[in-house]
């Protein structure tokens, strides 16, 4: 393995005079598998067809009619929604006269009792509210201008790459799941009942489900050009 | 089938973008790339280590102290499973068992066998390496689930002195180790899955240059499993293919993709 990367290394610096006798062009009509780094000429499939890796089954291309527009209706949904379910209780509780709810906030914020596990607070913050609304956000200002054809907003690939790099510590619908199983665990204790966050979060689990399954990389990338 | 660097190429794993060998940074996303990151695996493998050893203390100390008025005491994440299944709540145990312990456990140990695969060869195929990756990736976040229950219970029960329930250190520990094994799992590059599959051509070493793209064309077919007819289209029969452009109504783009 060491022994084929320090090849890599070697060779780069003797290619430039094999790729300069090559169009740039050809390169920029291929399309590289990223989980395996077999290269394909693309081919554009039709909207709601698959391109798939033909080595590893990595799909590579798989495009919506009209995804982008589409995209930008669930990312204002999912940032209404997120805004409106801060605010209101997730889950109320009631014993003998006493009783409580709970915000996604005041979930989030629930460690700064204790210096160490402040930080903690912050982070679950993110994880639940900021980093989905930082995506749909994101999505909104690369999209817009594509679905109005004009040109792509200043920074457009960097908030991207940004928004995919976050996708993976988008957790809002973690935390719906984890309501669910907080209400079964305190059941025997008190009474619990879901507040109207905790709709507005399961209809939010649906449209991230959504949103991911309209976006296709390789379209947008296209769209936004070299 | 080639991959990028058989031809002399990189790949830019973003934007999955074909650069010619020696290009440092992506033109199209300004993604630093580089056909192998020489490092990956240390940097897998230290990730690991630290998640490793968040995830000790993790199961040590409590993740939960509740207070009620007959009791006051504090659980671990195991011990707090098995308090529930005493109750009778199997279920949900069983849920939190499998969030807290077997998917921690099982993804320890499926980036070290990803990572001993690269490194002195696996008897599982590379594709069943690579879904094995692929499931690290998606699940490894779920873990995060007992997390978030024990910011719920906290926030939510605090009724003064019949009931309360604050935090433990051991949720600190257990987030930052499903962080730093998210980390791990995502720092492992699964090209290298398939960089064993596929040795430098036999016929003539490919520090010549990756030459006429013609001569890859035949055997890149993508496949359509959803197309009517064909299950797989050449290139030629494609170029003739007008796809709608996903962005826009095609009546209304004004440039014409070509
Ligand atoms: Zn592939
Ligand atoms: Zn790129």
């Amino acid at each position: 393995m060491t022994r084929d990367m320090t090849q890599t290394d070697d060779r780069t610096p003797q290619t430039p005079g094999a790729i300069q006798g090559h169009a740039p062009a050809d390169l920029a009509g291929m399309i590289a598998c990223p989980r395996c780094d077999a290269v394909f000429r693309a081919i554009e499939p039709a909207p709601n067809q698959r391109a798939i890796c033909t080595r590893c089954h990595h799909v590579l291309i798989a495009p919506r009619r009209r995804a982008g527009k589409r995209i930008i209706a669930v990312s204002m949904s999912v940032l209404i929604l997120l805004v409106a379910a801060s605010a209101y209780p997730f889950l109320s509780i009631a014993t003998t006269g006493l009783s409580n709810s709970s915000s996604i906030l005041d979930a989030a914020l629930a460690f700064t009792s204790d210096g160490l596990l402040a930080a903690l607070s912050f982070v679950l913050a993110g994880l639940i509210v900021f980093i989905p609304a930082a995506r749909a956000v994101l999505s909104i200002y690369v999209l817009a201008p594509l679905v109005l054809d004009r040109d792509a907003f200043p920074g457009a690939p960097f908030a991207f790459r940004l928004s995919e790099h976050l996708r993976p510590w988008s957790m809002a619908e973690i935390f719906a799941i984890g309501c669910a199983v907080a209400l079964i665990k305190v059941a025997d204790l008190a009474t619990v009942s879901f507040g109207p966050a905790f709709w507005m979060f399961a209809l939010l689990v649906l449209l991230v489900v959504v949103q991911d399954n309209l976006a296709c990389r390789y379209s947008i990338w296209k769209a936004l050009g070299e | 089938m080639k991959s990028a660097r058989q031809m002399g190429l990189v790949a830019c794993q973003y934007c999955t973008r074909v650069w010619p060998g020696e290009t440092k940074i992506c033109g199209r996303c300004g993604h630093h790339i580089r056909s192998r990151d020489p490092v990956s695996l240390q940097k897998v493998w230290a990730l690991w280590t630290v998640g490793m050893m968040c995830y000790i203390p993790a199961n040590i100390y409590p993740m939960l102290a509740t207070e009620t008025l007959v009791s006051s005491q504090k659980n671990t994440i195991v011990g707090g499973a098995l308090e529930l299944g005493r109750h009778g709540a199997w279920g949900i145990a069983i849920v939190i068992l499998v969030a807290s312990v077997l998917i921690p456990v099982g993804k320890f140990m499926a980036i070290a066998a990803l990572a001993f695969g690269v490194t002195s060869g696996s008897r599982l195929k590379p594709h069943t390496r690579q879904i094995l990756h692929e499931i690290v990736e998606y699940v490894g976040r779920w873990s995060m689930i007992d997390v978030f229950v024990v910011a719920i219970l906290s926030s939510l029960v605090q009724l003064g002195s019949v009931a309360s329930i604050h935090p433990g250190r051991a949720s600190l520990y257990f987030a930052l180790s499903v962080f730093f094994t998210m980390l791990s799992a995502q720092a492992f590059d699964s090209r290298l899955i398939w960089d064993a599959d596929a040795p430098p051509e036999p016929d003539g070493p490919p520090v010549k240059g990756f030459g006429p793209v013609s001569q890859i064309t035949p055997d890149t077919t993508f496949d359509f499993p959803f197309s009517a007819g064909a299950a797989t289209l050449t290139v030629a029969s494609a170029t003739e293919r007008r796809a709608e452009p996903p962005f826009s109504d095609p009546q209304t783009r004004k440039d014409s993709p070509t």
